[in-house]
């Protein structure tokens, strides 16, 4: 039993100077880099994940710059809309307006040209009746020289005669 | 006749130790051997040439000079093992030679001359061999009680541990150096192959033992020792349950242990900051009668510490390979209590339990090379703790 519970010294010098060469080789070329590595992919992976992070709020807020974009392009779209509209009814209403007092100016201008008309042909129709009054006065006063009947008969005739137009 | 018995079986269970990586040299020493005092004990009514459970177990879990693969030289049995490179440091300065030159002796038969001088191999501790053999034809010294007496040359052997150490080393450079330069080419990316299989482990180190117990920020220095101490004992725990190995026991090997614990030990002390000296050698607020009392039991707590991470880790893994070759012996003790019939028998249950036990060993070879990088971490962050009042 003693071989099992006292240590001998050649394996104690052994493992001694194995373990020390071995921590020495495995720290400087195996664990080093190792835990390096594993540190450096850490914060690869930390960063990716913060710019992931960053990349969605920027999206966030782009898309929510491009709602404002839109929302503000659609107001103004509606707003010329509706200028157009109101200038329309607007150029329409003058135009009405304007054709209205047009219309009213012909009118206006028709009606005095008639009524000079009217007043220049009541004067001619005025002349014209005279002067016919005095053809069949004329007239009559001739017949009625001769035959009383015959001058009643042909003033009557004459009148059926005349065109008062 | 027991002999026979047992060279019937012998084939069977020299196949079962096989598959299951544990040498089968069976001790037939008649107790002569100091190591196996207790075993000569436990057997002494028992027939001369009997199964010795404790003899072969106590065989397989010492160190040894060579790597025993099978077979037993003086059963007839041709002994395949690879011979390790002995290294003395004698009277008259270094000796080497390979220890095929004992020709598989440990029983101080075989004299070889190196450097001038003569050594046998006696139960593998290596001594100055006498002029003469004694009635036995042992050239080894020994007392009454078969005890090594007088000089011996300092061994500083390539024993069957140290070369299972070194090995372990090795490949854990090797593995290691190609997992950090797939780091270093793939620098950012997610791992692949080795990498995938080893990052988790260094990522529980790191995350569950030393950050948790040293602190983030103290953490990193540690972490070279911590990783290289728990892939060490890890692999080396696992060496001693890969079958047709010969049976390493590393990590149950107690000069190897205590390095370990050493190297705890002193990181722990210089590293120790003011805070951790003052609790133990002027205790806060205690009464001055008390310090007497105390001082010493913190004094000594600071030496217990490491003992019993090295204590630990020895027990468990030697416990570990004593059961299972424990059900083995129960093979060999039923065969030859009750014939051969019996032994095969009593085998299939050994085997099943062997099973158990080798699923077993392999949750206490993490466990413990994780309990061990746990305490030592934990150590570390006490003597670097510092204090916010």
């Amino acid at each position: 039993m003693d071989a099992l519970l006292s240590p001998s010294l050649g394996t104690m010098v052994w493992a001694s100077i194995a373990f020390l060469v071995v921590l020495f080789i495995m720290r400087k070329f195996a664990w080093g880099p190792i835990l390096q590595g594993l540190k450096d992919r850490e914060q690869t992976i930390a960063n990716a994940l913060n710019e992931a992070e960053k990349a969605r709020l920027d999206i966030t807020n782009l898309k929510s710059d491009n709602e404002k974009l839109l929302q503000e392009a659609r107001n103004e779209r509606d707003a010329l809309l509706r200028e157009g509209r109101d200038l329309k009814e607007q150029i329409i209403s003058e135009a009405k307006a304007k054709a209205k007092e047009e219309a009213d100016k012909v009118t206006a201008a028709a009606r005095e040209a008639i009524q000079n008309e009217k007043l220049a042909a009541m004067a001619e129709l005025k002349s014209h009746v005279a002067s016919l009054s005095l053809d069949i006065a004329e007239k009559v006063v001739r017949t009625h020289l001769a035959d009383q009947e015959n001058q009643q008969q042909l003033v009557t005739k004459l009148l059926g005669e005349t065109d008062l137009n | 006749m027991i002999f026979r018995t047992i060279n019937k079986t012998y084939f069977f269970t020299v196949f079962m130790l096989s598959v299951f990586g544990l040498n089968a040299g069976f001790a037939q020493e008649h107790g002569e051997n100091p190591i196996h005092e207790i075993a000569e004990e436990v057997h002494e009514h028992e027939a001369e040439e009997g199964f010795k459970a404790g003899d072969y177990i106590i065989h397989h879990i010492s160190d040894s000079h060579s790597i025993h693969f099978f077979g037993k030289e003086s059963e007839g049995i041709p002994e395949v093992s690879i011979p390790l490179p002995v290294i003395l440091w004698t009277n008259n300065g270094l000796a080497v030679f390979m220890s095929s030159a004992f020709h598989h002796d440990t029983e101080g038969k075989v004299v070889v001359e190196s450097n001038g001088q003569r050594f046998v191999n006696f139960h593998d501790k290596i001594m100055y061999a006498t002029a003469t053999p004694d009635h036995h034809g042992s050239y080894a010294e020994v007392d009454e009680k078969h005890k090594p007496v007088g000089d011996m040359p300092i061994d500083f052997s390539i024993t069957k541990t140290v070369f299972g150490m070194l090995l372990i080393m090795v490949i854990m450079i090797l593995v290691f150096r190609s997992v950090a330069k797939s780091y270093t080419r793939r620098e950012g990316q997610a791992p692949t192959g080795l990498q995938n299989a080893i990052e988790p482990l260094i990522l529980f180190i790191r995350d569950e033992v030393a950050i948790p117990s040293i602190g983030a920020k103290r953490a990193p220095q540690f972490m070279p020792f911590l990783l290289t101490m728990f892939f060490f004992i890890w692999l080396s725990n696992m060496l001693g349950l890969v079958p047709f190995l010969g049976g390493f026991n590393v990590t149950g090997t107690i000069g190897l242990t205590i390095v370990l614990a050493g190297f705890v030990f002193i990181l722990t002390s210089i590293n120790a900051n003011k805070h951790y000296w003052g609790h133990i050698f002027n205790p806060p607020g205690v009464p001055l009668g008390i310090k007497f009392i105390l001082v010493p039991i913190e004094l000594l707590g600071v030496f217990i510490k490491p003992s019993v991470l090295m204590i630990r880790l020895t027990a468990n893994i030697t416990a570990g390979h004593i059961s299972i070759l424990a059900f083995v012996s129960l093979i060999l003790i039923f065969a030859q209590m009750m014939g051969t019939g019996m032994g095969y028998g009593v085998g299939v249950f050994s085997v099943a339990f062997m099973i158990f036990m080798f699923f077993l060993e392999f949750l206490v070879a993490f466990l413990q090379a994780y309990v061990f990088t746990l305490l030592a971490a934990l150590y570390f962050g006490d003597a670097t703790h510092e204090v916010h009042h």
